[in-house]
């Protein structure tokens, strides 16, 4: 069985995020990137799923739409264990755009399980993994918190408000993930990141795609108003406040 | 042209974030000069769709097949497709909720309509069509051109409200070919909260971090909690240590929340924590820790013992109600 986990590039969390030329652009100068949390948690997933005995993983590849500055962050996918890196040339300008040129590698590299995490920490769109799977026409399940392979068996857990879904499906498909699918993501060690200079790392043409969005411009949020500060005797006070003046109780 | 909005039931009823989207949708159509349509899928009764009528629905389409009670992405995504053809829909809208992530992005590529997820409010333009919404796990917002001639947008819980309004509701069934082969995920088992106020929903929250010292010491959230109707979260070096359950977390890699009301007790502010509370109307702070940074995203702060202010804010409020 063969795992493709798509990742994506992204600015450290704790970065001060400001735009540039006009806010149309995000700055990147001096930013650390990093891969996107949930697609690291996925490739930790993926990685356990094949150093299971019983499954019969072999092969785990990454994937990512973008430039040449995410070759160090899919360098790091390799030291955590993936067995092959693939970057498609494109600027990922949009999900859909994004999507398309992942399925469209798909179509030439067949995989039995799609991972992508549920959204990524910059842009949070939410989209890209329910896209490949429509554009390949697979299942595909979304809010997963686990993925379990008993031999042929598929099972998946989907979160539902206050509770959670267990679900069989088959292959190929793809498992849209969040919080719960690993538990922490996993850290290169040291023979890892050795290890990782000699996997191949695979630069694809980009595939003539449409972009259906583009983002025009970007804006910082207004300051908020200071704190009002509430003796802490004066519990009253706060109800009342919150009753009559923030109108939340 | 016309809008259309999907409203998601859950066991035959709506919530306040299908209301909030018929209210949305309502609003953006009138904008356009156009009218609107809000499709319901699964078995829902008569007077529950009405409901819709409440919030400016005045058209509703149901599909009212009993296979399609629960959420299977495929088929939904089919007939929300076939349905913004059949009424030719320039625009597509859904809630910003767990079967909004599966269906919007699918939709997206059957009708080759670019995609905006979690707008936040109504478009700033329409020519061209811009939207907004935030980006950097909500440090900073986004305006975003959909550039093709359908539009998908999802919104964002609790970013438009209720407008009321009172329409007759023309219901018309609207069939579909539904076809089973798309049905490859099967539900095996569910479980369900059914005692508690469940998290995403709730308009509040008592929410708890470190602060607390020691899982024996959450008493006094859970009394808060009940005494307000609220749902409890916390912070997540408190689920990870097993204090409370992973559901609970809320932060940016837990659960994004977008309540009236969250008062966070015992909780620092760490930047992760931030990004899953900050379009919370309002935020109450209570830390022994008068430099907390949840004191800068807070609106109002008690700096006191959690142990303490607590149960006298309960106190407070069960007084207020009498």
């Amino acid at each position: 069985m063969k795992i493709l986990v798509c990742i994506s590039n992204v600015p450290d969390t704790t970065t001060k995020v400001k735009f540039k030329e006009g806010d149309s652009l995000f700055d990147d100068s001096g930013v650390q990137w990093i891969i996107n949390p949930w697609d690291e948690l996925a490739l930790t997933r993926a990685m356990e799923l094949k150093e299971d005995a019983g499954n019969s993983v072999n092969e785990i590849c990454v994937i990512h739409v973008g430039g040449a500055s995410a070759d160090a962050t899919l360098r790091k996918a390799l030291a955590i264990g993936a067995d092959k890196a693939v970057r498609i040339d494109a600027c990922p300008a949009d999900a859909y755009h994004v999507a398309g040129q992942i399925a469209e590698y798909l179509k030439e590299n067949p995989f039995d399980i799609i991972f992508s995490g549920i959204e990524s920490s910059d842009y949070n769109g939410s989209s890209v993994g329910a896209m490949i799977a429509e554009f390949m026409d697979y299942p595909g399940i979304s809010s997963v918190t686990s993925v379990n392979l008993d031999d042929d068996d598929i099972q998946v857990n989907r979160a539902i408000p206050g509770g959670k879904q267990v679900l069989k499906t088959e292959t190929p498909f793809v498992a849209v993930v969040q919080k719960g699918i690993a538990m922490e993501p996993r850290i290169p060690s040291m023979r890892g990141i050795m290890m990782a200079r000699k996997k191949p790392l695979e630069v694809k043409p980009a595939a003539e795609l449409e972009v259906l969005t583009e983002s025009i411009k970007f804006e910082l949020p207004q300051e908020k108003g200071a704190c009002k500060m509430i003796d802490s005797e004066s519990a009253e006070q706060l109800v009342d406040l919150l009753k009559n003046e923030a109108k939340v109780l | 042209m016309s809008v259309i909005a999907f409203a998601k039931n859950w066991n035959g009823k709506f919530k306040n974030s299908s209301f909030e989207l018929v209210s949305y949708t309502k609003a953006l159509a009138n904008q356009l000069n156009t009218n609107m349509v809000v499709l319901s899928i699964g078995e829902v009764a008569e007077e529950e769709l009405k409901l819709l009528g409440n919030y400016g629905a005045d058209k509703v389409l149901t599909v009212s097949d009993p296979q399609l009670n629960t959420l299977t992405s495929r088929a939904y995504a089919d007939i929300v497709a076939k349905a913004a053809e059949s009424v030719g829909a320039e625009v597509i809208v859904l809630s910003d909720n767990n079967s909004g992530k599966a269906i919007a992005p699918r939709v997206s590529v059957k009708l080759k309509a670019g995609l905006v997820a979690a707008v936040q409010e109504l478009p700033v333009s329409f020519e061209p069509f811009v939207v907004k919404k935030r980006v950097f796990s909500g440090k900073a917002f986004g305006h975003v051109q959909i550039k093709s001639d359908k539009k998908v947008l999802t919104i964002a819980k609790n970013c438009f409200g209720l407008l009321e309004a009172s329409c007759v509701v023309a219901i018309e069934e609207f069939v579909v070919d539904i076809d089973t082969s798309l049905f490859k995920v099967k539900i095996v088992e569910e479980e369900e909260q059914k005692d508690k106020v469940i998290l995403s929903d709730a308009d509040v929250v008592v929410s708890a971090g470190r602060g607390m010292r020691s899982p024996e010491n959450w008493a006094p959230v859970e009394e808060l909690a009940e005494v307000l109707g609220a749902a409890t979260a916390c912070s997540r070096p408190v689920s990870d240590e097993g204090w409370r359950g992973h559901e609970e977390h809320v932060g940016q890699t837990g659960k994004v929340i977008a309540p009236n009301l969250y008062i966070a007790a015992g909780i620092s502010g760490a930047i992760q924590h931030v990004a899953g509370i900050s379009r919370s109307k309002c935020i109450v702070a209570i830390n022994t820790d008068p430099e907390a940074p949840i004191f800068g995203v807070a609106d109002y702060g008690i700096v006191g013992d959690v142990m303490d202010v607590l149960p006298r804010l309960a106190e407070a409020f069960r007084n207020s109600k009498s």
